[in-house]
């Protein structure tokens, strides 16, 4: 028991939050609404807010347009796959630098965070080049590659950050028990890093979700994750803001409550080794 | 997991297996709603062929412009069929890009396309692209506002005429505007657009030793006026708004006139998605009696690329969505009105069409005046009516967009925008190697 | 205390990402260098010639240099500067005791879940259009003319949305800072009679400064390319107003197709890019030493 804080007080600091959070979040919850509205009602002024007649329509009209499932399909794939191929690369990597650190450590760990900086359109032609000389465009193993390689510079740094904070005397004391490295890493070491690789693993399938340039420029038909399927709906011939709205609602939705469901984990992810 | 991908594996080889035989095409298109329709009406052509299976990647112009210019230009082959515009064929074709459509079928009637659609997609004699749906650009204004002020629009209205209409109409408090115009920067956008105006203002991009014009007195009447009549008579935001911004102040009333492409005529007279559907009357783009009006071309054409290993099968699809019975089936299906228009003289001789598209005469008339081989009043080295096509023109476009865009939006003068437009066409034409 | 041992088993297993990522480093960048020193545009094949530094003279005499660069700085800047106080601000209320704590921070968290270019439009289309947008519906509302967004204030409209997509990150991570701050020491400044701007100043600031450089750090990478937003909104325009180096180089790759014109904007950007790395990782890795 800290502190004895008022109702009064509590009340007051409830009342900004809410407000605060429900501003925040409301485009999203604005794309929600509208893609329940006819196209209309949707550039409607005033806007309607909450009484509208509500229609399922744009989704119906959406899914018989596009295969919406082939596109969420390949977003998992990709997603998922670049984090856990960047994750099994990362591991080991993080692990030594945080336990066996090098002079130069420090250095390697700054100049791959810098590798990200390099503007993606600068190297798209070579990059195109190369895959349809190796016959990846068009292939999710083609775009897992590329997006593991992104998104590689900030999976090792996650990790390293939280490796660095689990007590060196526990490898110790493994070491005089006489556990092999191996052993070391896996009944020691991962056990006590699970909720770092776990937030890692969170946050680096939402960065990979929404990657919209790689995605985009190095699929075509079979490989084409959501961010194809939203580029398929801003129409510059045509004004659909609910199907936009009900088609970004689609694309969002599966991350979103991925994220909500998992936010305790990604929180504890997210610092980045912000806390000491 | 391990169970999920044996199971996805064995799926996609069974469904290998069953598809041994079919050939599948990829087509590349952009998501317009005649597009889309042809998306959901390809059953038609599927159950005549079975023995070829269609892939659709379906992505927003600009988009769709992008991936299939990298894919043609490194050969990537990812595409059997592209959707390209009037711009891209002649620069493709003279690139030995495109494969000349000379196999669609008896029935195809290729004499019955509109000649000055067929003209922009024809090089050296060949026909590179079958038109999809073509288009032009013309006067939409609200019958209503017009009859309210004391005006009548005649069919071929001059400039001077529009504007005095323009300011007339207006009513900012009650946000009415006499006129919509696009202003938001981009080559297809405000400069579609402008460059189609300055053509009835004797203007012209180059001339005919690609020296640019936009220091000549011709631009600047053009972009006065223009800006102008935007600030008087035009909705606040113009500089951002495309076709899609106006499209929406022109459906929820807010608009007196609207000049732009004439497949909009269809989304404004839909009562489902238009507030003022029954109010809607058609014009000629305006002129100012120097010979041409300011109306554009554009025809989105399917296309395959050369080296094709599927170009018969490509060919058959194509002959399938540009020919007469897809008219007819999308007739049977979702009515006349809905029909892709501005491709064939045998639609606008239909008394059917003429009855259910209230627009059909002016989009015949608009596009048959409108001449890419001699879009300008003075004589220019190049083709195309709202754009020039030559490769650099994209970039140069957007860039001398911007600066009229910046005009607009009042954060230039109409001379420093002109001035730095001639400025990077200089500069750009110089280093393409045009200017010598 | 590490061994000759695990020391080489240390370098083994820090060889793969260290090759690929070197892999993925060099061979692009080297295609890229090489093609910055031809002439090659992707629309006219089988022009390739020797060109020198003449691309590279074109991109930095390119009237919109320099303003890409101050806007690239801009936006950077900017967002760092909303999202870094925002986010402290938001830190110390959701640090407050409150009812519905988890939902709002739910809600706080979603911007971050958005795919940009759906945020971009979403933000234009429904919130900044002058006659559609809900803005100009409150203006109005009000009684005052409709401000519009993105002609009058391109970058700024910008970087609002941008804003809005990371301040979540800063929050989150501020807010896990501020909940690691021992509840004795508050306590303890409390007893001392330390005041909320004191305690602020004295004890949560230097506290949090660690997180900070993290957000600053993070950010920077992602927000030295922001793209998409740029692209749905304004493109690049009125004028140059909002074109950054990304845009400018975007603009010679995918709409000139000018591949050695923009080889040559993107080795500018990066050699630009890692100047501010430069500066950013002193900064960091002394705070991060700590």
């Amino acid at each position: 028991m800290a502190r004895n804080v008022s109702t009064q007080r509590k009340l007051l600091t409830t009342a900004a939050a809410w407000t605060i959070g429900i501003l925040i979040f409301f485009p999203i919850l604005w794309t929600f609404l509208t893609s329940f509205k006819t196209e209309a009602q949707a550039i409607a002024s005033p806007p309607a807010f909450l009484f509208f007649d509500w229609t399922v329509e744009n989704y119906f009209e959406v899914q018989s347009r596009s295969d919406y499932f082939k596109h969420f399909m390949n977003s998992v794939v990709i997603s998922f796959g670049s984090t856990l191929l960047g994750l099994l690369i990362a591991i080991p990597s993080a692990w030594a630098m945080a336990f066996a650190p090098a002079k130069r450590t420090k250095d390697v760990l700054m100049w791959m965070l810098s590798t990200k900086m390099m503007p993606p359109v600068g190297v798209l032609v070579p990059l195109y080049l190369m895959f349809r000389n190796t016959g990846l465009l068009d292939t999710r193993t083609g775009l897992v590659m590329v997006l593991t390689l992104i998104n590689l510079p900030i999976i090792i740094w996650m990790l390293y950050t939280y490796f660095k904070e689990i007590p060196g005397e526990i490898l110790e004391a493994a070491r005089m028990d006489g556990a092999s490295l191996a052993k070391e890493i896996i009944y020691v070491l991962t056990p006590m890093a699970i909720p770092g690789i776990a937030s890692t693993l969170l946050l680096n399938v939402i960065l990979a979700w929404n990657e919209a340039f790689w995605t985009l420029n190095l699929s075509a038909a079979r490989a084409a994750p959501l961010t194809a399927f939203i580029a398929s709906y801003s129409s510059p011939e045509g004004l659909f803001y609910a199907k936009l709205s009900a088609a970004s609602t689609m694309a969002i939705a599966p991350i979103l409550i991925l994220g909500w469901f998992s936010q305790k984990q990604l929180v504890r992810g997210l610092t980045f080794g912000a806390v000491k | 997991m391990n169970l999920r991908t044996f199971l996805l594996g064995t799926c996609s080889a069974v469904a290998l297996a069953g598809l041994a035989q079919a050939e599948t095409l990829t087509i590349a298109t952009v998501n317009n709603g005649d597009m889309i329709r042809m998306q959901k009406l390809t059953d038609d052509f599927t159950s005549k062929n079975p023995d070829i299976q269609l892939e659709w990647v379906t992505l927003e112009e600009n988009v769709l412009r992008q991936r299939v210019t990298t894919d043609i230009a490194t050969k990537g082959g990812q595409y059997d069929i592209m959707t390209i515009g009037t711009y891209e064929v002649p620069i493709w074709a003279k690139q030995g890009w495109l494969l000349p459509l000379d196999n669609l079928g008896p029935d195809y009637d290729v004499d019955d396309l509109l000649p000055a659609i067929r003209s922009g997609l024809t090089v050296d004699g060949k026909l590179y692209a079958a038109p999809f749906y073509g288009e032009s650009s013309m006067v939409m204004y609200r019958k209503d506002l017009f009859e309210k002020a004391g005006l009548t629009m005649p069919e071929a209205p001059t400039w001077d005429f529009i504007a005095e209409a323009a300011r007339k109409i207006t009513d900012k408090d009650n946000e009415i505007y006499g006129i919509c115009l696009r202003g938001k920067a981009g080559w297809g956008e405000n400069m579609a657009f402008l460059t189609a105006t300055a053509n009835s203002f004797g203007a012209r991009w180059f001339d005919e030793n690609w020296q640019p014009q936009f220091d000549q007195p011709e631009w600047k009447k053009t972009l006065d006026f223009y800006v102008k009549l935007m600030n008087d008579a035009g909705p606040p935001g113009a500089s951002s708004n495309g076709f899609n911004e106006n499209l929406s102040l022109f459906q929820t009333g807010k608009c007196g006139m609207w000049i732009d492409a004439t497949v909009a005529a269809s989304f404004v007279t839909n009562p489902k998605e238009s507030t003022v559907a029954d109010k809607v009357g058609f014009a000629l783009a305006p002129d100012t009696g120097l010979g041409k009006r300011g109306n554009w071309l554009w025809a989105w054409s399917l296309a395959i690329p050369a080296g094709s290993q599927k170009a018969d099968a490509a060919q058959k699809f194509i002959a399938w969505a540009t020919g007469k019975d897809y008219l007819k089936l999308v007739a049977e299906q979702e009515g006349w009105a809905n029909v892709p228009p501005g491709t064939r003289t045998s639609l606008y001789e239909n008394p059917e069409y003429q009855k259910a598209a209230p627009f059909a005469k002016a989009t015949l008339e608009s596009i048959n005046s409108a001449d890419p081989k001699n879009p300008a009043v003075k004589p220019v080295p190049y083709v195309g009516v709202q754009f020039v096509a030559i490769p650099e023109f994209q970039g140069l476009g957007t860039a001398v967009g911007q600066q009229f865009s910046a005009a607009l939006a009042g954060q230039m003068s109409v001379d420093q925008a002109l001035a730095s437009a001639q400025q990077l066409t200089t500069r750009e034409m110089t280093r393409a190697g045009y200017i010598k | 205390m590490a061994t000759l041992h695990t020391r080489s088993a240390a370098r083994l297993m820090i060889a793969p990402s260290v090759l690929l990522l070197l892999a993925w480093m060099i061979v692009p960048l080297a295609m890229t260098i090489y093609f910055s020193l031809l002439r090659y545009n992707l629309l006219m094949p089988g022009m390739e010639e020797f060109a020198g530094l003449s691309n590279y003279t074109y991109f930095l005499t390119d009237p919109a240099f320099f303003q890409a660069i101050f806007n690239t700085l801009a936006i950077v800047l900017g967002v760092l500067f909303i999202t870094v106080v925002g986010g402290i601000g938001l830190a110390l209320l959701l640090d407050q005791p409150m009812f519905g704590q988890g939902i709002v921070r739910i809600l706080v968290i979603a911007p971050f879940l958005i795919m940009p270019t759906v945020a971009a439009l979403v933000w234009k289309n429904m919130f900044m259009n002058p006659v559609n947008g809900i803005f100009a519906w409150l203006a109005k509302l009000f009684g005052l003319q409709p401000f519009d967004f993105l002609a009058n204030a391109p970058l700024f409209s910008i970087i609002i949305i941008v804003a809005w997509q990371w301040l979540p990150f800063a929050t989150l991570i501020l807010l896990t800072a501020l909940q690691s701050l021992d509840e004795e020491q508050k306590e303890a400044a409390q007893m001392d009679g330390a005041g909320a701007s004191s305690r602020f100043i004295y004890l949560i600031l230097p506290h949090l400064s660690r997180a900070i450089t993290v957000v600053i750090l993070i950010q920077t990478i992602f927000l030295l390319s922001v793209f998409a937003e740029i692209l749905v909104t304004t493109n690049g325009g009125p004028g140059t107003q909002s074109t950054n180096l990304t845009f400018l180089v975007y603009a010679q790759a995918l709409l000139q197709f000018d591949v050695g014109g923009a080889s040559a904007g993107g080795i500018i950007a990066v050699i630009l890019a890692n100047i501010v790395a430069f500066f950013l990782m002193r900064m960091i890795g002394k705070t991060l030493e700590a």
